[in-house]
């Protein structure tokens, strides 16, 4: 049992170095290979995924600030335009009210002026009325120049209005 | 019933005789004996081969050689046959692993079961005790661990042998171990170096003590490796033997059932034991080689 037999440790020897060239060649090479290279496959999908996933999570974050900045700007351009438009709202309302002060003016200066005319006119009517009817009264037919004269220091007499 | 202190090589007689005396009592003594000394043989190289069915095949012998005063006796026996089928095995599953592994982007089913295998050693075995160097040395482990593995397992078969328990089988294992362990040394180190690491870096007046020693220290390590590896392969089938033998000492069939269960959990551990020792003689193995290795980077880090 313990005597070694030179003859069996030849063959072991023999046995072995062949086996060792053949699983060399046709196991052991492509077997570390595809283990190398699903390895290298493993290392650079997950690296890819790492970087994707940065990438993601910076476009993310960049949409956040983006979504921001418009909001501010949108509660900017909303007061913005708030502040105009009642700026504009006092200033129509401002001309407008200028504008009736003024159109009011005008009505009443015409009304002034409409009024004066029928004064005049009321005056000179009555002036003709109170000839032609001192005339038919009296019957008697005065110098007309000496009536109006009559007739205009008695509308002298009278009160302005 | 005599059992004399027992040195390794007279178990085997102490207890074939034991077994004779016994059986000759009985009324089986030829079955009993038959059976028993067949499952001694089990153990043991011989020139022929049993085959189920076929009976007993005469395997061929040549005539030794003589080299000096060696003599080679070539013959095919019982464990160069084992020996043979367990490379054939090895080669045809280690390529159907590798085409499958091609094939499949995913290694799953007998690839991937392989590829367990082929990432322990390389991750737990090769690169802890080499370093990244021993990855070019990863093919010799790899057959060293597979080619023991299925020589270790063969014998746990019917009517198999494992060669493994023949200590000629480890030698020569050990011898290429012994091999490799030298020229990773030395490739990793060069020869001066590797052999100034011999003088263990002592005055010169010590080397003829220093120089033997070291020299003896180079094989022990793989002489090692080798009574390991067949003491550990033997030992158990020894074990089922004389568990065996117990049924026909005891010359009853009512005690059968205690050795039977006994033989039962030795051959779960020897399962365990042919994938712990194939681990262990790799696993020794690429620590030697990373100790010649790492032998020179401590030296260049020191100069």
């Amino acid at each position: 049992m313990l005597n070694p037999n030179p003859g069996l440790i030849i063959w072991t020897i023999i046995t072995f170095v062949l086996l060792l060239i053949i699983l060399k060649k046709f196991a052991w090479k492509p077997l570390l290979e595809s283990l190398h290279k699903r390895e290298e496959t493993v290392r650079s999908s997950i690296e890819r995924a790492e970087n994707a996933k940065q990438e993601s999570e910076r476009l993310l974050e960049e949409n956040r600030k983006q979504l921001e900045r418009a909001e501010q700007d949108g509660r900017r351009i909303l007061n913005e335009n708030r502040a105009l438009a009642e700026k504009l709202k006092e200033e129509i309302i401002e001309k407008a009210n200028q504008q009736s002060r003024k159109m009011i003016e005008m009505a009443k200066q015409e009304i002034e002026r409409d009024k004066d005319a029928a004064l005049i006119s009321l005056r000179g009517e009555v002036a003709n009325l109170a000839i032609v009817a001192a005339g038919k009264i009296l019957d008697e037919t005065l110098d007309e120049n000496k009536q109006r004269k009559l007739v205009d220091s008695y509308l002298k007499g009278l009160p302005k209005n | 019933m005599n059992f004399n202190t027992p040195d390794t090589v007279t178990i085997q007689q102490t207890l074939q005789d034991t077994v004779h005396a016994a059986v000759q009592h009985g009324d089986h003594a030829e079955e009993g004996g038959n059976l028993f000394t067949g499952l001694l043989h089990h153990v043991y190289d011989s020139n022929e081969l049993e085959l189920p069915f076929l009976g007993k095949i005469e395997l061929p012998h040549f005539a030794p050689i003589h080299i000096g005063s060696m003599t080679f006796d070539m013959s095919i026996t019982k464990h160069v046959v084992f020996l043979w089928l367990a490379a054939l095995l090895l080669i045809v599953l280690a390529v159907v692993a590798a085409r499958k592994n091609k094939k499949n982007r995913v290694p799953k089913g007998f690839g991937n079961f392989v590829e367990v295998f082929i990432l322990f050693i390389r991750d737990e075995v090769a690169i802890p005790n080499m370093g990244p160097g021993g990855i070019k040395y990863l093919p010799y482990l790899l057959t060293t661990f597979f080619f023991i593995l299925i020589m270790n397992l063969s014998g746990l078969v019917p009517y198999g042998a494992t060669a493994t328990g023949n200590i000629s089988v480890t030698g020569g294992l050990a011898i290429i171990a012994f091999i490799m362990i030298q020229v990773s040394a030395i490739r990793a180190q060069g020869v001066g170096s590797y052999l100034k690491h011999l003088t263990g870096g002592v005055h010169w007046m010590l080397w003829p003590i220093m120089i033997p020693i070291e020299v003896l220290g180079l094989f022990t390590k793989p002489f090692a490796l080798m009574v390991r590896l067949f003491a550990n392969m033997i030992g158990g089938h020894i074990v089922i033997v004389s568990l065996i033998g117990l049924i026909f000492i005891f010359q009853s069939w009512i005690i059968a059932p205690v050795p039977i269960i006994f033989v039962l959990g030795i051959n779960m551990l020897e399962l365990f034991v042919a994938f712990l020792q194939a681990y262990i003689f790799t696993m020794l193995t690429s620590l030697f080689m990373g100790l010649g290795m790492q032998a020179a980077h401590d030296e260049s880090e020191h100069h």
